[in-house]
């Protein structure tokens, strides 16, 4: 956060001024906290754990010691292995999906309100058709029928995610072509796909950045149901949506296993949301608190 | 002398819910290379939709565009998209009367310029940024390279200004159309700005439509004028021909408004054209000034006006023309 990239002076002005106004809200800095550990626990825990698939079936269940920080789970393998792995796979079904989703519905969008004429009326009709699915319903059976795998997964939830960001980015090109920067470029003989990358893009990447923080939590709350359902990552391999799913028989004996990854994915999605509502803030414009 | 740029009978309609606008009805002047020719007219006469339809700037869909539009005897009218892309920006640029909204917020104006010099001229990043360091010279931006690293919200009006008529200029263009370039500017950096519209352009060669409502503006750097009523040109002349014998009931309203004028012939309060600009939905065969003018006859509703050289170059579109208020020839 705090590297400075080698632009001019005035550049780094805006950047502590954005940092400032960040530092001076305690949820949003509480939100990147969470964030940060999520990453790191996502990024170096599997590297520092044991295997995560590593069965000791005569200490199922153990408690935590020096050897399981965390104790084992009813197959005996390493509680925080697994959550670190399971850390894994939400980091990457939730950046992977949204990123998916910015990659190719951005571009859309913005075509679709800087251009208007005959295509805009087919991507928000198609936008429309997906919209009127239900999430949830819509990932289950593209699962169901491109098979479960974190892959599939991923491209299912992509594709949930597509419509609002089409939209989003549809309204911010609807707001600048009519700005009068924009007559200017045309005017100056600037091709629309320049007009589209270079004053449509960086002119809503603030609101951009906002929405990839909300799609996110979406993602991996997304990637958990499925697998909870069978549909996503499949047991043996951990994810956090699996180890619900598996610690269900042993709620009484074991809380902590549901418990645990419950309150990651609980964490994690707070994380993002917080930090998302503090970007919104500090990049909006209007704001000058 | 070969005119640079010719508008040859133009006429813009916009069709609405409401009917059809005719805001341009009949245009045609033409531009001198190096000259600068002044369009004036009050609000909504239809100055901009002419000056903006001669590079096709004017939205597609909905507006039907009529008549011709040369520069340099080819046709603008029917090129296809690619080659005004090409054209705009390099042989016709536009400065628009916003400067404030005008630049992207996103980039510094030493890139949005040599983005431009890099389109039109090939140039490499290096190059075209040295090239926009020596346009802001030109402009009279002080500490040219520094600012070149500013965003457009860090400089004031004036400045922006001076870059947009920067980035105008950047490739050279034939013709420079300047739309109210000053009118959202403080009264003591309108000058300023003027001043390097005029010096770089005469430096330059670069012919300039400048379109304005500001009689004083006109006066100051226009070579020559069209006076604009109602989409149609009522008056034109060079404007030493103009100033000193303005000729149209019209013409002769707009200079009775300028506060100099109302002062010098002694009244205390500024004279006004009385009535509203008849609403641009029709196009009887009338002139459309009578209802607002002293001199009008039966002639005048009954027959439109045609443009006459009344004397040396200075026409005119009035049966009662003259300068003196009772309207000898």
């Amino acid at each position: 956060m705090t590297a400075v990239a080698p632009v001019p002076v005035v550049m780094v002005g805006r950047a502590t001024r954005l940092r400032k106004r960040f530092l001076r809200r305690p949820m949003a800095v509480l939100g990147l906290v969470l964030v940060v550990l999520f990453l790191l626990l996502a990024i170096f825990g599997p590297l520092l754990t044991p295997d995560p698939l590593a069965q000791e079936l005569t200490s199922a269940f153990a408690s935590p010691s020096a050897h399981h920080l965390l104790g084992t789970d009813d197959l005996g393998r390493d509680e925080l292995a697994r959550l670190a792995a399971g850390a894994r796979v939400s980091l990457l079904a939730g950046v992977l999906s949204t990123a998916l989703a910015m990659v190719v519905g951005v571009p859309i969008g913005l075509a679709s309100g800087y251009f208007r004429g005959w295509i805009d009326p087919i991507v928000m009709r198609l936008n429309d058709a997906v919209l009127a699915f239900p999430f949830l319903i819509f990932a289950v059976g593209f699962a169901a029928i491109f098979g479960a795998s974190l892959r599939n997964v991923v491209i299912a939830l992509s594709i949930g995610l597509l419509p609002t960001i089409v939209r989003i980015a549809r309204g911010e090109a609807l707001v600048l072509r009519e700005q009068d920067f924009i007559g200017g470029a045309v005017a100056d003989g600037a091709r629309s796909r320049t007009i589209m990358f270079r004053y449509l893009l960086p002119n809503s990447l603030n609101t951009l950045i906002v929405q990839a923080t909300v799609a996110i939590p979406i993602g991996i709350i997304g990637e958990a149901v499925l697998s909870f359902l069978g549909l996503g990552v499949q047991p043996p391999n951990p994810s956090w949506g699996v180890m619900l799913t598996s610690a269900q028989q042993f709620l009484v004996q074991a809380p902590q296993l549901a418990i645990y990854p419950g309150a990651l994915i609980a964490i994690a999605t707070l994380g993002f949301n917080l930090l998302g509502d503090g970007l919104r803030d500090v990049l909006d414009p209007k704001d000058r608190r | 002398m070969s005119a640079l740029l010719e508008v040859d009978h133009l006429a813009v309609t916009f069709d609405t819910e409401d009917g059809p606008v005719l805001a341009v009805k009949d245009m045609s002047f033409t531009l001198n290379p190096g000259e600068i020719l002044a369009l004036v007219g009050e609000s909504g006469c239809g100055k901009s939709v002419t000056a903006m339809s001669i590079p096709a700037l004017l939205p597609t869909n909905g507006v039907t565009r009529r008549g011709a539009v040369r520069l340099s005897g080819r046709e603008l009218t029917t090129l296809a998209e690619r080659d005004l892309e090409a054209l705009r920006g390099k042989e016709i640029s536009v400065v628009f009367q916003e400067p404030m909204t005008s630049l992207n917020p996103a980039y510094t104006v030493g890139k949005q310029i040599a983005e431009v010099i890099q389109r039109h001229q090939g140039l490499n990043r290096r190059e075209a940024l040295d090239q926009a360091v020596e346009l802001l010279v030109k402009v009279g931006i002080p500490d040219a390279r520094r600012r070149c690293a500013s965003y457009p919200h860090q400089l004031s009006g004036g400045m922006r200004q001076r870059v947009m008529i920067a980035m105008a200029v950047a490739c050279d263009p034939k013709v420079l159309i300047a739309d109210e370039p000053t009118t959202a500017l403080d009264v003591t950096i309108q000058a300023g700005v003027l001043e390097v519209i005029r010096t770089l352009c005469r430096e330059l060669g670069t012919a300039v439509v400048l379109i304005t409502h500001d009689l004083g503006v006109v006066a100051e750097v226009a070579d020559r004028v069209v006076v604009m009523y109602a989409g149609r040109a009522v008056e034109q002349a060079s404007v030493r021909s103009l100033f000193a014998a303005p000729q149209h009931p019209y013409t002769l309203g707009l200079m009775g408004a300028l506060p100099a004028n109302a002062l010098r012939s002694g009244s205390r309060r500024l004279a006004e054209i009385p009535g509203l600009v008849p609403a641009p939905v029709d196009d009887p065969d009338e002139c459309q000034f009578a209802p607002r003018c002293g001199r009008a006859t039966s002639e005048c509703r009954a027959a439109r006006p045609q443009s006459r050289e009344i004397r040396d170059e200075h026409w005119v579109a009035c049966y009662h023309p003259g300068h003196e208020e009772d309207g000898d020839g």
